[in-house]
């Protein structure tokens, strides 16, 4: 087993780095990578670009960002966003507690929904609250988030006006009024997940009740609910604990249009500010970090497979000899 | 249970034997004749049609309603995206200024009091002068509601705005044959056109410069004077050869311009033969938002169409490639794809727009970047179902009478998962209709023009005025998200219908 972590590992290492030096080539070689400034402000910009080899060849360029990175992990510097030469890893960082916050709400109310739902339609298969459950999972599975986003501000924030239209700014994050103008893009975020969710543990459960385990319980006297929780329940659980793990891990990379619908200033908004605005740094650091979130969770959900179920984790070994 | 049948089983069988017993002893040995005794005895022709795979995959479907009725509305939708850019008065390039943001009208219903194009709004005492004053422009008066505006209690209108009559009156600048063509029409029709011209001077609220509604007097603030008599009273420029004392234009450039005010409404009937209505609204740019959304939608689906068949030619090649030979080549198109499933889609298609929108154009780009990652979900599921039927035996048996590799692949394994493979591709159609509008609508894609847009586009340029105007955003949203429910069921239904494991279930 930790023989195969390890080979994850570095191979998750390798692809990373092609794919920043694939990353890295493409972005310096866009015309423009840094816009003129007025006064002072050009010679400290000159500077820094003499100090970052920007005028060094494409090989040396790389060098040199790829020493500031192992030396003192140094992303770059902001030239338009933020505040002027900020570094990008500092600038990442502050925007990171906003895309945490409405995501880790939004996660917490679609899981358990999901879940309760999902068992509810798995149990009453084919009876009305199971139609009902799949109406809902096919409008929300299907319908953009953008357009869940748009009828919330609507309704509930423009003609209701219980709710702030867009998110709050600043730092008090335990407020309630930072909570409450979080209250649409947390809603708009979690219903494609609730659905997802139900649509899993109804597909996972049914398939469970009807096992031969579970008729076995039933004869030996156990109740329908008993039987359910205790046997189908935990074993429909495990193919699903990697996919929630993925998803808790995914949480990270922000939504890049709720972001933008509810002006939260979160990772997603950064990314998508440093394209419209050309930022390169941080548009090479956020590629990155995308990057790396993706390979992560892909990793981490493979391994919990092998945790969850022994007979992955056997085989695991043998078949993934690469 | 088992004895009762048996006992009951073995009556029916003693009773068939004894039967059998004495009837065959009724019969001599020459009645009897060969059925065939010299010509060969060949299989029969099946009586009942035979149903191949396609047409069992097409009646399951067809028994499948929510799917059906999905197909239909899709179908109408794209009937949709394709006729009405051709038959509506109002092109995709058409815009008239004078009707931003004009509300949904349709003139079936605008007697019911819905769907009419007017809009229920408070107003403050200023506003509910100047719309009194523009012909038609207040359809209904629900009298006063109290305001607090900073602290103090104001009385405000509330009123149902008539948002095309609202538009007023309009300067126009037209040359003497115009002038005299319109006059001659205003004869024949008993229509008004032109009303006298006001003096810009007399007015006197600045934010009624250069606004052709305020032909009252009012005080700086904006607020009507009535003169002696308790009247409004005009400033319209005077004239004393015209038969109502007032000057109904201004002569420029030497008698050949004419400097006219005219209602807008009616000139528009004049101009186009009819009246202004746009069934979906206008929207910021005075474009007719059913036609636009229509060529957004046109450009969707074709753009996905394309993508779904680029990525299955591909992805069929390589994907066909791999699975058959697998070896090397399979290694290292598995790892190349590992690596570039790995790059985020935004960031790749960041790329593709920052390189390419330039040269080729936004659209091309974007086709382009859809495609540079499309192609390897549909090459892994080609190469999962080619390792699945590559090892079986009547491929084996083809391939010891001598079948070449091209007749394995095409003949013997590809049409067997052809079904497979074409409705995972009809799956990703959906896929590619939402992040294009997504895309349009961050701006990393960059659709907006006079001649193209896109549902995303439209989105992006209706949110603003969300509150105010939000059938801006109430058609692109509602036409995608119906589009994007039915063509997942559709895919859902279809995907069922060709899963040959499915044969049968239902019934």
């Amino acid at each position: 087993m930790f023989k195969y972590v390890m080979k994850r590992i570095a191979l998750m290492l390798v692809t990373l780095f092609i794919i920043m030096s694939m990353l890295f080539v493409l972005i310096r070689m866009l015309p423009n990578q840094i816009p003129a400034m007025q006064g002072g402000m050009d010679k400290a910009l000159h500077e820094m670009r003499t100090a970052w080899g920007y005028d060094e060849p494409i090989m040396v360029q790389y060098g040199i960002f790829l020493k500031n990175i192992f030396t003192a992990w140094d992303w770059g510097f902001c030239t338009k966003m933020g505040s002027f030469l900020q570094p990008v890893t500092k600038y990442l960082v502050e925007k990171l507690p906003y895309t945490l916050y409405v995501n880790v709400f939004s996660m917490i109310i679609a899981v358990p929904l999901g879940i309760f739902f999902g068992i509810i339609a798995a149990v009453n298969k084919n009876k009305w609250p199971d139609h009902i459950i799949q109406v809902f999972i096919m409008i929300f599975i299907s319908v953009p988030s953008y357009v869940v986003a748009f009828l919330l501000q609507y309704f509930v924030g423009f003609k209701l006006g219980w709710c702030p239209l867009v998110m709050k700014g600043g730092n008090d994050f335990a407020s309630w009024a930072m909570f409450h103008s979080a209250i649409m893009p947390i809603l708009s975020l979690a219903f494609a997940p609730i659905a997802g969710d139900m649509r899993l543990i109804r597909a996972e459960l049914t398939e469970t009740l009807t096992s031969e385990y579970m008729l076995l319980a039933r004869t030996k006297g156990l109740t329908r609910k008993q039987a359910t929780f205790r046997h189908a329940f935990r074993n429909s659980m495990v193919p699903l604990m990697p996919t929630f793990l993925a998803d808790f891990i995914f949480v990270i990379s922000g939504s890049l249009i709720i972001e933008q619908i509810f002006a939260i200033p979160g990772i997603g908004k950064t990314f998508l500010d440093s394209i419209l605005l050309r930022d390169y740094s941080v548009f090479m650091a956020c590629a990155m970090f995308y990057v790396a979130i993706g390979l992560i969770a892909g990793i981490l959900s493979d391994l919990s497979y092998g945790f969850i179920d022994p007979r992955i984790r056997m085989g695991g070994d043998k078949n993934n000899d690469l | 249970m088992d004895l009762l049948i048996h006992e009951f089983v073995w009556e029916e069988i003693k009773t068939m034997i004894s039967d059998f017993d004495t009837t065959f002893e009724k019969f001599s040995k020459d009645e009897f004749t060969f059925v065939q005794k010299e010509e060969k005895l060949h299989d029969k022709k099946l009586q009942t049609k035979p149903v191949g795979y396609v047409k069992d995959a097409l009646i399951r479907f067809s028994k499948n309603k929510g799917s059906l009725i999905c197909f239909i509305i899709i179908v109408l939708l794209i009937l949709y995206a394709i006729f009405v850019p051709i038959f509506t008065s109002y092109g995709v390039s058409y815009k008239d200024p004078y009707y931003s943001y004009a509300v949904p009208r349709i003139g079936f219903f605008s007697n019911l009091g819905f769907w009419d194009g007017c809009q229920t709004r408070d107003v403050n005492q200023q506003s509910y002068e100047y719309y009194s004053r523009i012909p038609g422009a207040i359809k209904k008066d629900y009298g006063t509601v109290e305001h607090n505006i900073a602290g103090r209690i104001q009385e405000w209108h509330k009123i149902k705005i008539d948002t095309y009559n609202k538009v007023g009156f309009v300067k126009k600048l037209l040359t003497k044959e115009e002038y005299e063509k319109a006059i001659a029409y205003e004869k024949s029709s008993g229509k008004q056109l032109f009303y006298p011209v006001i003096d810009e001077k007399l007015i006197n609220n600045p934010s009624y410069k250069a606004d052709q509604n305020a032909w009252f007097l009012t005080d700086s603030r904006g607020r009507v004077k009535l003169d002696a008599n308790n009247k409004v009273e005009n400033i319209y420029i005077k004239d004393e050869k015209s038969p109502d004392g007032y000057a109904y234009f201004l002569s420029k450039m030497n008698n050949t311009q004419f400097e006219t005010r005219v209602l807008y409404s009616e000139w528009y009937l004049y101009e186009h033969g009819h009246y202004a209505s746009y069934i979906f609204g206008a929207d910021s740019n005075g474009y007719d938002i059913c036609s636009r959304l229509a060529s957004g939608a046109r450009l969707s689906l074709l753009l996905s169409l394309v993508v779904a068949a680029i990525n299955l030619f591909i992805g069929i090649i390589i994907g066909a490639l791999e699975g058959y030979y697998g070896g090397t080549f399979d290694l290292l198109m598995e790892r190349l794809k590992e690596i570039l499933y790995e790059v985020p889609f935004v960031v790749c298609m960041s790329l593709f727009q920052l390189y390419f929108s330039h040269k080729i154009g936004p659209v091309v780009s974007m086709l382009f970047a859809f495609c540079f990652f499309g192609w390897i979900a549909t090459s892994s599921t080609v190469r999962a179902q080619f390792y699945r039927f590559k090892g079986q035996d009547y491929v084996m048996a083809a391939r010891t009478l001598g079948a070449k590799d091209s007749r394995l692949i095409f003949k013997h394994v590809l049409p067997n998962s052809i079904g497979f493979i074409i409705t995972t591709s009809v799956l990703t159609i959906p896929g590619v209709i939402l992040s294009e509008s997504i895309l349009t609508y961050l701006g990393i894609v960059n659709l907006q023009s006079s001649s193209i847009t896109s549902v995303g586009a439209m989105l992006k340029n209706g949110q603003p005025v969300l509150s105010t105007y939000p059938h801006c955003l109430f058609f692109p949203a509602l036409f995608i998200s119906i589009l994007l429910v039915c063509f997942n069921e559709f895919g859902n239904g279809l995907r069922d219908a060709f899963n040959p494991s499915l044969r049968g279930a239902d019934e």
